[in-house]
């Protein structure tokens, strides 16, 4: 292969003079390689841990979940079969501590001693947590404890009973910090759940059962065999040690395939800069490989020489990228600590770093590809005269076009693992490109169309920079305005979110709900309510109940039918309802009418949400059983409604009328307003020593708890737009670098006709924040856009865009791309014309 | 004696938006092996464009240019590149060096491209020729207009061409220099019996050949064979 020899021996020499060049190219595809390979690495040891410690994370071989008690014949079996088992009862409650005299909503866990069979409650002291079964302590969640002041030894009062703290919680089997910050647990002895007395009619219970299957068993065929078929019988949900794997591996990449999409678009934009950088470099070449297709060299020899030197510089990045990512694969648990149920043990997947390798070198020679085929078209008669030839139509470019979108499909594909959202993502990124693309042609033609040529002779020249030859404009405005548009969206649906919550905080809406509130208990807290000069705006009671036919058909036999199109969801829930004689103002009549009092027995008419009527597949008139508690009641669907849910307040998937569930076992839930935080935990205080069994939420929790949590998912986020920024900024840096010749020339000519340094630096200045602006004003658009969809389409709420943040973003960006642009024009004004001429020559 | 080159009817037409503009117009002659050629004349009388079609470099819009006995229209791009390649050499007025190459690259590069092996010492041995046996590390920036021709001549006759062209070699050359340059293309050419064809604005370089075509206005107006007899007695 003598040729090949030859064709790598000329791709060394030419890169001789333009190895800092081709570098500055590849640079910007090291982030985007450094951010795939760290969270590859990072999700292939994440997938090991898993696999590894699923025994440690479920704490049991099996866990058994139901909303209502195990049944004794079921645990009386299991003790058959030797398996020891461990129960456990969790619901919300409010705790109170005396000390600070705090109140809030946790998550009450009653357990035995013998949970967890595998892995620990880790807990300070160590041993609390062993000994406070016995003691008859409770154990507290960290974040709490630090909330309340509170410290070992403090006491805190579930319902009726005050438990001293025998220590704090840093991590339970299979629970992350992000779950612990929405409902952080609270751990007190099962044998004394009964006397905190809040085990009441009507309370909402989760009853666990964990087990441990013998010692010497085979573990599938014991799971197989003997115990599943018993759980199926008795209709109760279960996690085995595999489904559990199965179900945290799945969630896992997915949010490991998600962030790996960001760190692809950055990879994507750094490719952009590539072929950029690359049309710029061919452009140069254009004379060398007219003389080497003059002394002979084939069309296909020009675009080796050329393809090799990008290969090569492809690979370069890429392992650099790999080795960047292996360093910030490090920092990732960090990031995500409060996403995992473990601490996880890292180690380089070489994998991961092969994959990232191939990648970078794929992308970067693809994208390549689009300015070097154009090499095979240089005319050897170029070295004769130097004449503009239009350019020639060339068919390659479609084929090359296709091989970057198959590319980006399939690796979206592989992400993703659907094929219906890769080919979203992917069509989603070739429009913003053409977004960006057609804003920054349009810009660039109303720039010519609309010149103002009545202007200073500095912005005349900024604004020209913009579409004379070789412009940068196109490329900078893509890479940019992609980074841009990820980081202001993120910022917009954020505050989209909190707003939409504060919105629900208006004049005469309530803020603070109670539930769990006993039918004797009803008059008192109305009355407690008052007196704390509190509304009573809304008090209703709730019934839970299960749906036990759809249209004649038990929802068992629905159940295992493979071709029902009727949603899951509908058919396993627990209905909680209510029942009122007419709608209230959240609610809107869309079909039939409200029948407010039922009528007869055999004529109850109910009333549907249209989401619920929907994935039910019913319509006005079809009957429908509920198993209320053991009694079944058959009604028919009388009217269909629907919801605003845009409010804290009560709103029912099913609604029934007055006449028909007022003597069923049922709790209470009172809406109330307060106007600011003190009058509020005085009254949570008063309530919850009063009625231990109520829980309260309020706004202020919902809010902090959800900008605690959106403010951990948003730093991950800011993490991944931080790659494609940066990797917008090296695109920056490298085209400003690459442009820099043909300035100096444009520069030095402008001195040697007369122009003064700060002329020069001002035409500068002007082109910079002019090509800042138009990319940060394009992405800015691009994210009110995608922020406004979001707001419309996900979540349901007005879109109130937040200017001022878009401002920030359009100054900050704007000033780094100027600042950028002078730094690196800085050698052109600051020195001699002659002998940066001579130089650069 | 056969022809090294034969032009035959050639004409060439640029179309530039809906014009068309006629740059050479039913050209003929026939140059035999060995023999030297000037071709000469005003700006944009098309000699420029007459070099270029004869070494292949583009198509013509009608007639046939034969070239070491093959005919150039049938021929692909890259079979006009190999022809190139094994028979002819160029020398350029603005000397079109490869510049991120030496001067010993640039002249081993034709003969890389013929895919011959140990082409370092014939590439040394022509830049000594040229008198550039010291400056073989230089890149094209390093060396002056005149060192820089040299490299290039040294480079045109590496591949031992039948056929060498010639585009104002002198052109961007002080008189001193470009004297130099004239003798070595003469000598080199006498030495490896070359044939050469040049375009030339220099009345005094073009009576050297052995025969001038005279072009103006895209045409072939004078062929003076008598200077290829005045010269050959």
């Amino acid at each position: 292969m003598q040729n090949f020899s030859w064709l790598l021996k000329m791709a060394w020499r030419d890169s001789r003079k333009n190895r800092s060049r081709l570098f500055l190219f590849m640079s910007s595809i090291i982030l985007g390689i450094g951010a795939l390979v760290a969270i590859n690495s990072f999700g292939d040891n994440l997938t090991e841990q898993i696999n590894s410690e699923a025994k440690e994370l479920l704490g049991a071989d099996l866990e058994i979940t139901s909303r209502y008690p195990i049944p004794d014949s079921l645990r009386q079996f299991l003790s058959e079969l030797n398996v020891e088992q461990s129960e456990e009862l969790s619901f919300a409650s409010m705790v109170y501590f005396p000390n600070s005299g705090g109140t809030r909503l946790v998550n009450i866990r009653a357990v035995e001693g013998d949970y967890p069979f595998y892995g620990q409650i880790e807990t300070t002291p160590n041993q609390a947590a062993e000994t406070f079964y016995t003691n008859n302590n409770a154990i507290v969640d960290k974040s709490l404890m630090l909330q309340f002041n509170a410290k070992t030894g403090d006491s805190v009062k579930v319902g009726e009973l005050t438990f001293p703290i025998s220590g704090e919680v840093n991590k339970t089997p299979g629970q992350s910090a992000i779950t612990t910050t929405v409902a952080p647990p609270v751990f007190i002895p099962l044998s004394q759940l009964e006397s905190t007395g809040l085990l009441q009619t009507g309370s909402r219970i989760n009853y666990k059962l964990y087990v441990k299957f013998p010692e010497g068993v085979n573990y599938t065929d014991f799971f197989k065999e003997k115990l599943e078929p018993r759980l199926e019988k008795e209709e109760l949900r279960y996690d085995d040690v595999e489904e559990r794997k199965e179900e945290l591996g799945d969630a896992y990449s997915d949010l490991t395939g998600f962030l790996n999409l960001t760190a692809f678009i950055a990879l994507l934009l750094g490719c952009m800069g590539v072929a950029s950088s690359v049309q710029v470099y061919v452009k140069e070449k254009v004379q060398s490989v007219a003389i080497l297709r003059c002394l002979g060299a084939s069309a296909s020899q020009g675009v080796w020489i050329y393809l090799i030197q990008i290969f090569f510089m492809g690979l370069i990045g890429s392992l650099m990228g790999a080795g960047l990512g292996t360093i910030i694969q490090y920092y990732l648990p960090q990031l995500f600590q409060d996403f995992l149920p473990f601490e996880i043990d890292l180690s380089i997947s070489g994998f991961a770093v092969l994959q990232g390798i191939a990648i970078g070198v794929i992308t970067s020679v693809l994208f390549a590809l689009f300015p070097l085929i154009q090499i095979r078209k240089i005319s050897p008669l170029k070295v004769l005269r130097a004449s503009f030839e239009p350019a020639q139509k060339d068919r390659m470019k479609y084929v090359v076009l296709l091989l970057v979108v198959l590319f980006i499909f399939g690796f979206s594909f592989s992400q993703l693992r659907d094929w219906q959202n890769a080919i979203i993502f992917t069509i989603g990124l070739i429009v913003s490109a053409l977004i960006l693309f057609g804003v920054g042609k349009l810009i660039i033609w109303l720039v010519r169309r609309y010149f103002p040529t009545g202007s200073s002779f500095v912005v005349r020249q900024g604004l020209a920079n913009l579409y004379r030859p070789n412009n940068q404009t196109l490329i900078l405005v893509i890479t940019i305005g992609i980074g841009t548009a990820l980081i202001t969206t993120l910022l917009l649906s954020q505050d989209l979110l909190l707003n939409k919550v504060k919105l629900s905080s208006k004049k005469n809406q309530p803020n603070m709900v109670l539930f769990d509130i006993q039918g004797h208990q009803v008059s008192e807290i109305i009355k407690m309510t008052e007196e704390d000069k509190l509304p009573v705006i809304q008090e209703v009671p709730i019934v839970t109940m299960r749906l036990a036919s759809l249209k004649g058909r038990p929802v068992d036999q629905i159940k295992k039918d493979t071709t029902t199109d009727i949603r899951n969801w509908v058919l396993n829930r627990e209905y909680r309802v209510t029942y009122r004689d007419k709608l209230i103002d959240s609610e809107t009549l869309i079909e039939g009418e409200y029948q407010g009092k039922v009528q007869s027995e055999d004529s109850i008419f109910i009333s549907l949400e249209n989401g619920l009527a929907e994935d039910m597949k019913v319509e006005l008139g079809y009957p429908i059983t509920f198993n209320v508690q053991g009694a079944m009641i058959k009604t028919y669907v009388g009217s269909i409604r629907k919801i605003d849910w845009q409010r804290v307040q009560t709103n029912f998937l099913v609604l029934f009328p007055e006449g028909v569930l007022e003597e069923a076992p049922k709790f209470h839930v009172l809406l109330t307003r307060y106007e600011n935080v003190n009058q509020s935990a005085d009254y949570q205080q008063k309530v919850v020593k009063r009625f231990p069994n109520i829980s309260i939420i309020d706004l202020d929790l919902i809010l902090k708890t959800l900008d605690e949590v959106l403010g951990k998912i948003s730093f991950i986020i800011q993490f991944m737009a931080f790659f494609s920024i940066t990797t917008g900024i090296i695109v920056l840096i490298g085209s400003v670098s690459i442009s820099k010749f043909q300035r100096i020339q444009e520069a030095v000519l402008l001195r040697t006709i007369g122009a003064s340094k700060k002329q020069i630096i001002r035409i500068n200045l002007m082109e910079y924040f002019f090509l800042g602006s138009i990319a940060s004003l394009t992405g800015i658009f691009i994210a009110l856009l995608a922020t406004w969809a979001l707001a419309y389409f996900t979540f349901e709420t007005a879109f109130i865009p937040n200017f001022a943040g878009a401002l920030i973003a359009y100054l900050a960006i704007t000033a780094l791309t100027v600042l950028i642009g002078l730094m690196n024009s800085r050698s052109v004004v600051n020195k001699p014309p002659l002998e940066i001429l001579r130089k650069e020559v | 004696m056969s022809s090294i080159l034969l032009v035959n009817h050639v004409s060439k037409t640029y179309q530039s938006g809906s014009k068309s503009l006629t740059v050479l117009n039913d050209i003929n002659f026939e140059i035999t092996p060995g023999s030297s050629v000037a071709i000469v004349g005003p700006s944009g009388s098309g000699k420029t464009t007459l070099l270029g079609l004869c070494a292949g470099l583009d198509g013509a819009s009608t007639g046939n240019i034969i070239l070491t006995g093959q005919s150039l229209e049938k021929l692909s791009e890259d079979e006009r590149a190999a022809i190139r390649n094994e028979h002819v050499g160029f020398i350029f007025q603005s000397f079109n060096l490869l510049p991120t190459l030496t001067a010993l690259e640039n002249v081993m590069v034709p003969l890389e491209l013929l895919g011959k092996k140990h082409v370092k010492s014939q590439a040394l041995e022509l830049l000594e020729k040229v008198g550039l046996g010291d400056r073989i590390h230089h890149y094209p920036a390093q060396l002056s207009g005149g060192e820089q021709q040299r490299v290039s001549i040294a480079r045109a006759f590496a591949n031992k061409p039948k056929i060498l062209f010639a585009d104002e070699p002198t052109g961007n050359l002080d008189e001193e220099t470009g004297a130099v340059i004239e003798n070595l293309i003469f000598n080199l050419n006498k030495e490896s019996g070359t044939t050469l064809v040049m375009v030339t604005h220099d009345g005094e370089l073009a009576q050297r050949t052995n025969r001038i075509l005279k072009l103006k206005g895209g045409k072939l107006v004078d062929d003076s064979q008598e200077n290829e007899i005045s010269s050959s007695l």
